[in-house]
């Protein structure tokens, strides 16, 4: 049987200059130097974990599996 | 008379089973199931009027047998149908689910009911009289038993899509935002591809109906099977969603179909049936209709 974190934040990928409004909780983050590796990196995570990227609008963006 | 009886039950069932090409899968194992069984439903129906003529009263009861059959067929239809869930990039949705199993239930009976009366054409009148009657009573049924569409309940209308905040992420239509997608790239191709939908209730029956999600489950089905969706496992971003205005009642869909002609999107969402789990009627009751303004 498959089981999975539904409606869950997975993951969060964010800047590496936007540190302070982060703070590791449930779940692992990924600081990333740039924008294109921001958006590589949450890319990657999302087709791997059958997720979906979300743009918080502060430049901080989380996993959630819907 | 009874050969004849069960021939026109099965005849109609097959109709029934051809007018609605779209509830139907179209496996041709599928067709076997259906059509042996409306046969025996036909069969059944056939053997009524000979069994009270010869007042043999106790042969009535294997219609209670015959309505727990069908009621087997539901089941198995759901079953089938349940399964084939988890293999759909865009599912069905329970409710439109049960109103397939349904619908196929009913049509036994359906097949039932023209075969009995056709012994009665048959009775009273030559052979004629019972194909007349056995027509007469398909059509009838049929009739009846049509079942609404979104058409009948909603204004469909195309639109363009509209993004908010600050890059854009948040895919909105009117003030509904629906959906917020932090890939850039899957964003750049909603605006290029995505086709937004408002259905705007015509009453607050339809309102109601509208805003039951396995309704607007069965419409995103509906057209993402009819137009295509670009869609795969592990694409979550190009999901399609159907979302409720608050204020207004009306549903907003957002999809990215593979064959983006309006006109026909615009049909295929009309067409879609008004599931009969779905429905709701506030406006039939003292308290809704009096509320309504």
């Amino acid at each position: 049987m498959e089981v999975s974190l539904t409606n869950n934040i997975l993951a969060i990928v964010t800047l590496e200059s936007n540190k302070d409004k982060v703070e590791g909780g449930g779940a692992p983050v990924f600081y990333v130097e740039d924008e294109e590796e921001l958006e590589y990196v949450a890319m990657l995570i999302s087709r791997l974990t059958l997720s979906m990227a979300h743009n918080l609008g502060n430049g901080v963006y989380i996993l959630v599996k819907h | 008379m009874i050969i004849g009886s069960i021939l026109l039950g099965t005849l109609a069932r097959l109709w029934m089973l051809k007018i609605d090409y779209r509830q139907y899968p179209g496996y041709p194992h599928g067709y076997a199931v259906h059509l042996t069984l409306g046969m025996i439903a036909a069969g059944l129906g056939a053997m009524v009027l000979p069994a009270l003529l010869e007042k043999d009263y106790v042969a009535i009861t294997f219609l209670a047998l015959a309505a727990q059959q069908f009621s087997n067929i539901r089941g198995v239809e759901r079953e089938f149908l349940n399964h084939l869930e988890e293999t759909e990039l865009v599912p069905r949705g329970t409710a439109y689910i049960e109103g397939i199993a349904k619908v196929f239930e009913t049509r036994n009976y359906l097949a039932l009911l023209v075969a009995l009366i056709s012994t009665i054409g048959f009775k009273l009148f030559e052979w004629y009289g019972g194909i007349i009657f056995g027509v007469l009573t398909a059509l009838i049924l049929q009739n009846a038993m049509r079942e609404k569409v979104v058409k009948d309940i909603a204004d469909v209308k195309v639109v363009d899509l509209e993004f908010k905040g600050d890059e854009g992420e948040n895919i909105a239509i009117g003030d509904v935002i629906i959906m917020n997608v932090g890939v850039k790239e899957s964003l750049e191709y909603w605006q290029k591809n995505g086709i937004g939908i408002v259905l705007d209730p015509k009453d607050d029956n339809a309102r109601a109906t509208l805003a039951n999600t396995g309704q607007r489950q069965a419409i995103l089905h509906d057209v993402a099977t009819q137009l295509g969706v670009r869609l795969d496992v592990g694409v979550q971003d190009y999901t399609p969603l159907a979302r409720l205005n608050l204020d207004t009642g009306r549903v907003v869909i957002i999809i990215i179909p593979i064959e983006p002609d309006e006109k026909w999107i615009k049909k295929a969402v009309e067409k879609t049936p008004v599931l009969e789990g779905s429905k709701r009627r506030p406006l039939a009751s003292e308290a809704g209709h009096a509320a309504a303004d």
